[in-house]
């Protein structure tokens, strides 16, 4: 059964999205918008990390996959691009852990992967919103 | 009826006030080619004659000696008159330099809430159809874009649901961030007539400071800057868990219940107090006027618009009516407010972040009604994105992506916030700056090329006010000096660029504002905004008529939505929506999946707390705001004697507990700091809560010695305020910031 690495590897792949998205806001600090939803995102990543916490004990905890944090980019829309591949990475492993938790019965991780999925997928989309106001003046005047 | 003159009148020529977004119908009076003073038109639907303090005194400004007579330029580093030719000469080619080697991407223009249709119609084609650029918005972008933004989350449209008649017929109000007091004094005194007279409204108001309007209130509920949301969703809380909502409006005439109800579910009377730091039994007493309301009026203003979660907040306020089934019916509506006299026009023409008549940049049949009314190429028309907004376009120019910016009728150099970076932004080298005004604002003071504008009263135009009455003003005296009206400088612009249509004719087919009116009119044919039955001659003579006018309301329409029918179908909306939390847009597919379809759309988020809290070093929260007696940066209230008596200098207003530990007395002079700027001004012990300081935003420099900025004594609110917007409306959160308070020694 891979359920227990994947509950490791989820808390991983958020810790990491909450670290790419902290180093981005600070890279790209007179991008107000974009600092401020980091920094915003960054807080909602950690408070899943933290609700998945108690879940993942039940389960055998050893992560069978490895995560890198990203190293980003000065360049914003190629930060904006790696960090929208992030969120919706995130939000797929959250789609993985709620089937996984049907398939075992287990209401509490269901209850929990079910409220967290949507998130990091809304994130996605900002990112995607904002790479296309962004990229018309960028890619042309800049 | 209101009157105010300087001696005999010989001649009173029919307009309106440009002074708040009331917008009362008034006469101008004129004695020997000159304004001498204005009287209420007492047939008007809007004000039966009635005018407040700044429509009274403001109308000096016209005659105000240091009128910009003649066109600047700059040499050798100083601004120096110039004729028309060579003024206009150096932003043509500018112009043309631009967009002959970097494209319309480079140009961005920043327009006003204070200019006509016909300017605002005439820049928007030019901008849109003729340069074709994507970098045109309005100051109404710090102003009511939220007002416009929330109504299309919740109706698909912009468009005023409500009317100002409603305040006869309404049993409740709920004042949400709006002291009408101060920001509408027509519109208050209508309220102080049902509020003093026999059965009077119960008032709530949302409001961290005690103000006029909080005075008359049964309920006040004085939260903490920045947790609108938090207390809205609370009352809606409170209306569903006591079974105070209209079930069978909400299945029929809604969607989006069962998760508004889900987000609303935790936010209880207690938990509301805890994060608005009101009383539970307070928020309790509110919910319970809300729930027993017949006839239920709600107004929204920039405590809203400008503060943390903004559209979130407006939209939370329209849903009380909503739940309540209150809309559409007399006494029964919701008025999201306008700031400005002509806002609404901004946002209408497509200069403030939309396309003109409220049409969808999303939606390709929309884009091609308009490129076939322009003789444009669809793609010749940016709407590959949402209209650019205003901070991005300052972001723009601050990068140098943006190297030329035409300012209108309007003073960023003091309205936007954290002012030493737009000071240095519009002072930048790379950045061609012309700035078109009646005055050498501080904003003008940093320009290459200033144009001298021609002003309410010295030209002919249309406005519409924030619920929908659209008047005539007409020319009452010539333009002094060699001042033109904006829509002249812009045709004369257009000619100079030889903007063309596809068939090689001119772009810009009018002359007259008379002409432009008409062919606004055209623009908004079957739109929800429209105005094909209106023209000058029926405007003339009675009272201002309220759009939609047409075929089927040839007298204009009080209020929208009386068939319950909302413009949520997807070849009408103007928008197809946001996330509220993030600003993340919903595409036309995710609009049809949801499939409104005429029916208004509930939305919901969870209050988050604001992105700059009271903190150690900064302990208390600054909230920026009004005098009566002054109109934006006060470029012409400023120049009314009376006004300028009545509220010379800024202030910081804050609590007697907050004076008492500061060891602070009334008038001592007091530094307010934030992480981005400092203010000196005196201190005024008033009614707010404790924590909470209040800076009014009116004062810059223009008056005080300084040249465009505080060399001397700092004293414009935005030197304080932080760069943050709303990430769905986009509008700067100039209500919330963390400041500290000390003595000047």
């Amino acid at each position: 059964m891979k359920i227990g690495p994947l509950l490791a590897h989820l808390r991983e792949l958020e810790k990491a999205l909450a670290a790419e998205l902290r180093a981005a806001a600070e890279r790209h600090r007179d991008e107000h918008d974009v600092y401020h939803q980091c920094h915003t995102f960054a807080l909602a990543a950690d408070k899943r990390v933290q609700r998945l916490e108690p879940l993942a004990g039940r389960y055998d905890r050893r992560s069978e996959w490895t995560t890198a944090v990203g190293d980003g980019s000065d360049d914003l829309l190629l930060e904006l691009r790696t960090l929208y591949l992030r969120a919706q990475e995130v939000a797929t492993t959250w789609t993985m852990a709620a089937q996984a938790a049907k398939a075992l019965r287990d209401r509490d991780l269901l209850t929990l992967a079910t409220e967290c999925q949507p998130e990091p997928e809304v994130q996605a989309k900002w990112f995607t919103t904002r790479i296309k106001v962004g990229a018309p003046q960028a890619m042309v005047l800049g | 009826m209101d009157e105010n003159a300087d001696g005999p009148v010989e001649e009173w020529v029919q307009s309106a006030c440009v002074l708040c977004s009331h917008g009362c119908a008034l006469d101008i009076g004129v004695r020997d080619g000159r304004i001498v003073g204005v009287r209420g038109r007492g047939g008007d639907r809007v004000n039966r004659g009635r005018l407040g303090p700044k429509g009274l005194y403001g109308w000096q400004a016209n005659n105000s000696p240091d009128r910009l007579l003649h066109p600047l330029v700059r040499r050798d580093g100083e601004l120096q008159e110039a004729s028309w030719d060579e003024a206009m000469s150096l932003v043509a080619e500018r112009s043309r330099e631009l967009l002959a080697t970097k494209g319309g991407g480079a140009l961005g223009f920043y327009t006003s809430g204070q200019l006509f249709i016909e300017d605002y119609y005439t820049l928007a084609l030019i901008a849109r159809g003729g340069i074709g650029t994507n970098h045109l918005d309005g100051n109404t972008r710090l102003c009511t874009a939220t007002a416009g933004q929330s109504l299309k989350e919740t109706f698909g449209c912009d468009g005023q649901p409500g009317g100002v008649h409603d305040i006869e017929y309404c049993d409740t109000i709920l004042h949400v961030g709006i002291n009408t007091a101060e920001t509408q004094t027509v519109l208050w005194m209508h309220e102080l007539d049902r509020l003093r007279g026999p059965d009077p409204p119960r008032s709530i108001v949302i409001d961290p400071r005690e103000t006029e309007s909080a005075r008359e209130a049964e309920v006040h509920l004085a939260i903490k800057p920045g947790t609108n949301l938090a207390v809205l969703n609370g009352l809606a809380q409170q209306l569903i868990a006591n079974d105070r909502i209209d079930s069978e409006f909400v299945n029929r005439h809604t969607i989006g219940f069962d998760a508004l109800e889900q987000t609303v579910s935790e936010y209880t009377p207690e938990r509301v107090a805890e994060i608005c730091g009101v009383a539970a039994g307070d928020v309790r007493r509110a919910a319970e006027i809300l729930g027993a309301a017949e006839h239920l009026l709600t107004f929204v203003l920039q405590g809203v618009y400008q503060s943390h979660q903004a559209t979130a907040s407006a939209c939370a306020a329209t849903n009380i009516n909503l739940l309540r089934g209150m809309i559409g019916k007399p006494g029964s509506g919701i008025l999201q407010m306008n700031g400005q006299p002509t806002a609404q026009n901004t946002r209408e023409t497509g200069c403030n972040g939309d396309l003109p008549a409220f049409r969808n940049w999303q939606n390709e049949t929309h884009v091609a009604e308009l490129a076939e009314l322009w003789n444009v190429e669809p793609l010749q028309i940016p709407h590959w994105g949402p209209p650019t907004h205003a901070m991005e376009i300052f972001r723009y120019a601050e990068q140098g992506s943006i190297e030329f910016l035409w300012v209108s009728g309007t003073n960023p150099a003091v309205s936007l916030p954290e002012l030493h970076r737009i000071r240095s932004i519009l002072s930048r080298d790379g950045l061609f700056l012309v700035v078109s005004d009646a005055f050498l604002t501080e904003t003008a003071r940093l320009a290459d090329v200033v144009l001298p504008a021609a002003i309410w009263g010295e030209k002919t135009g249309t406005f519409t006010n924030t619920d929908r009455t659209v008047h005539l003003s007409e020319q009452a005296v010539g333009p002094p000096g060699e001042t033109r009206p904006d829509m002249e400088i812009f045709l004369d612009y257009a000619r100079r660029l030889d903007l063309r249509d596809k068939d090689g004719q001119p772009l810009v087919k009018w002359s007259t504002p008379e002409e432009c009116f008409e062919a606004w009119k055209e623009c908004t044919r079957g739109r929800p905004c429209d105005y094909t039955g209106l023209s000058y001659d029926k405007l003339r003579g009675g009272s201002g008529i309220q759009w939609p006018c047409n075929d089927e309301a040839p007298e204009g329409t009080e209020r929208l939505y009386a068939d319950l029918m909302f413009p949520t179908f997807p070849e009408i909306c103007e928008d197809y929506g946001h996330d509220l939390q993030t600003g993340a847009t919903s595409s036309e597919a995710e609009f049809k999946a949801l499939s409104p379809q005429g029916r208004a759309i509930l939305k919901a988020a969870e209050w988050t707390p604001p992105h700059e809290w009271a903190r150690d070093e900064y302990p208390f929260t600054l909230t920026t705001g009004r005098s009566v007696y002054h109109f934006h940066t006060r470029t012409k209230t400023g120049r009314a004697p009376e006004l300028q008596a009545a509220a010379p200098d800024a202030w910081v207003e804050l609590c007697a507990a907050d004076a008492e530990r500061l060891g602070v007395a009334d008038g001592d002079l007091l530094r307010v700091s934030s992480p981005r700027g400092t203010v000196e001004v005196p201190a005024r012990i008033g009614q707010l809560r404790e924590g909470v300081v209040f800076v009014p935003f009116h004062y810059g420099y223009w008056d005080t010695g300084d040249d465009a900025g505080p060399d001397g004594r700092p004293r414009a609110a935005n030197e304080l305020t932080m760069t943050i917007w709303d990430p769905v409306s986009k509008q700067p959160q100039l209500k919330t910031a963390a400041v500290k308070v000390e003595r000047v020694t």
